[in-house]
């Protein structure tokens, strides 16, 4: 697995441009174009089980899905940074996606140490060191363990329906 | 503020600061990423049919006229889908700015719960609505269910004392507010406004809360007062019809935050992020080859005004294209009666039709490698309006003005004209 480091402030215009934003909407539309203007190795050279490490406020800006569709199609593990936008944290419960705070396990990364992201137990070790996270919610852990937000709510309206 | 809305809307006394509650938003925005959405859901809404036929609002602003096949071909299937659910809020290309337009049609309403598939959502916070963007996914969860579950944000309050001093604007409010905050620094969080707020305009109010989320915020507030409510008789929303909410004590927020209205400058945000934000007069002089008068942050009457006051009897620098959008065809209508446009016009600016138009870089006005261009948008993230080696700065509709003029960027107070 490779870990692939970004710094702060990493805006949606970088991780997938507006001007794609109203043409490309299926993960195979998306994954030429993911991460086009902040790095451009990252598209073709991302594999599954790769992890993306990053600084404050990561995916600021639009309100846009494809990056966190395009990194789930990716295969792409977990994204751990010290903070997340807002819109971009719940578009990662949404398309059931692992999105990591963690500002020690960030800080604590050196070049060639590996990343692994124990969602639902709330830890993430880098190198040989664990490092806590806050657990999500129950009600958004939920959201996950169905596989993402449309998955839960077509459980849900199934479950509406029989009952 | 955002408290006591999610209280309301969840039918609870009093709620906590983190506290999850599942609401049913008032009314749910999407623009051209409707059938994005919708096209995630098609089965499921054949199964189980639109859970929010009225309160769905769709309005067609991004790409407008369509530029390509594809995008035309996705306007077309969002009237389709419009048709088949009888979605009651439907504007078609041509009508304005998704933000713009939801508060034109008084569909955003204080005391209520907006959201939408747009981060600029929080616009409407200007009229004491908590207003916040979301994920195209949610919007289509919404479409099933009706409902979503929102986190009760912790508030900063941000103080506002004195007067701006014109032409020092709204924009340069939020610029300076921005550069104060960060661009993270109100991550998660609702900035509530209080203080001298009799002095600022509705539009100016529009500007500023617009520009929330450009700090991470989830919502920007402002309270229900009487220049809110004079605002909305005179698009006549019934008073009956809406409820407003007033800023809590101090104590209940997570800081405060003072403007000193009165002592603000022209200011710019530099390029490539909006809380690099300095004095205007501190990149004076650099050129630019590109003006940009637009937005649902700046494509209100007042900003075509502030801009032809400036443009009046004079023409723009030969090597500079000065791009107007008006934020909606209300706006242009109005513009044209009072003779706006044709100032404009006349000043040597290209009119472009009501939208979202060169902001996002997907049409109209894209920009060259090299080149920069002084805009009333609020976003300037590197490649947004075009080439990634491009640069874009961030002014107020008066610096714009100003620095078409000249073709170098320049503070807008040499040509500023007194009111006649």
């Amino acid at each position: 697995m490779k870990v692939w480091r970004y710094g702060d402030d990493v805006n949606t215009d970088l991780l997938f441009p507006g001007k794609y934003t109203y043409t490309c909407s299926t993960p195979e539309e998306i994954l030429p174009h993911l991460f086009e203007d902040l790095d451009p190795s990252f598209a073709s050279g991302v594999k599954p089980g790769d992890v993306v490490l990053a600084g404050e406020n990561f995916g600021c800006g639009s309100s846009r899905e494809q990056p966190v569709v395009g990194l789930k199609a990716a295969g792409v593990a977990a994204v751990v940074a010290k903070s997340f936008a807002r819109i971009f944290f719940r578009a990662g419960i949404n398309q059931g996606l692992p999105l990591v705070e963690c500002p020690a396990a960030v800080e604590a990364w050196k070049e060639g140490m590996e990343v692994e992201v124990d969602f639902p137990g709330g830890r993430v070790r880098v190198g040989k060191e664990w490092f806590s996270f806050p657990k999500p919610p129950p009600e958004v852990m939920e959201i996950l363990r169905d596989g993402g937000l449309l998955a839960h709510v077509e459980k849900v309206l199934k479950a509406r329906k029989g009952g | 503020m955002a408290g006591a809305i999610l209280a309301r809307k969840a039918g609870k006394e009093k709620v906590e600061t983190g506290e999850i509650l599942f609401v049913e938003p008032d009314i749910l925005l999407s623009h051209d990423n409707t059938a994005a959405i919708t096209a995630k859901v098609g089965r499921l809404l054949e199964e189980y049919g639109l859970a929010v036929p009225d309160r769905h609002v769709i309005v067609l602003d991004h790409v407008v006229p369509p530029a390509t096949v594809k995008s035309a071909r996705n306007h077309k299937a969002v009237r389709e889908y419009v048709d088949r659910y009888g979605v009651k809020h439907f504007f078609d290309a041509g009508r304005g700015i998704c933000h713009q337009v939801v508060v034109e049609e008084g569909l955003a309403l204080p005391g209520t719960v907006a959201v939408g598939s747009d981060s600029h959502t929080c616009t409407y916070g200007a009229l004491n609505c908590l207003a916040a963007g979301i994920d195209r996914t949610e919007a289509a969860a919404l479409l099933l269910t009706g409902k979503t579950w929102l986190k009760v944000p912790a508030g900063i309050l941000v103080e506002l004392r004195g007067r701006l001093r014109p032409p020092v604007s709204a924009k340069d409010l939020v610029l300076a507010l921005a550069g104060k905050i960060g661009a993270s620094g109100a991550n998660y969080r609702s900035l509530e406004f209080t203080g001298d707020l009799d002095g600022l305009s509705m539009e100016e109010r529009l500007t500023v809360a617009n520009m929330g989320v450009e700090m991470g915020a989830k919502a920007a507030i402002f309270p229900a007062d009487r220049v809110l409510e004079e605002w909305l008789e005179g698009l006549g929303v019934r008073r009956e019809a809406w409820e407003g909410v007033s800023p809590g004590p101090e104590e209940a927020y997570e800081r405060k935050v003072t403007l000193d209205l009165s002592s603000l400058e022209p200011m710019a945000a530099l390029p490539h992020a909006v809380d690099r934000v300095k004095p205007l007069a501190e990149v004076e002089g650099l050129e630019i080859q590109q003006c940009f008068l637009g937005t649902c942050t700046n494509g209100r009457l007042s900003d075509l005004k502030t801009a032809a006051r400036i443009l009046e009897g004079r023409r723009i620098h030969p090597r500079v294209r000065l791009l107007v959008t008006p934020a909606s065809r209300r706006v242009l209508e109005e513009a044209l009666a009072e003779g706006v446009i044709g100032t404009l016009v006349a000043a040597g600016a290209v009119l472009l039709p009501p939208g979202c138009g060169p902001c996002l870089g997907a049409h109209q006005g894209v920009l060259a490698p090299g080149e920069r261009c002084l805009s009333t948008a609020n976003r300037n993230f590197k490649g947004r309006m075009g080439s990634p080696e491009a640069e874009i700065y961030l002014a107020s509709p008066a610096s714009v003005a100003a620095s078409a003029l000249e073709g170098r960027i320049t503070r807008p107070e040499k040509y500023w004209r007194e009111e006649r």
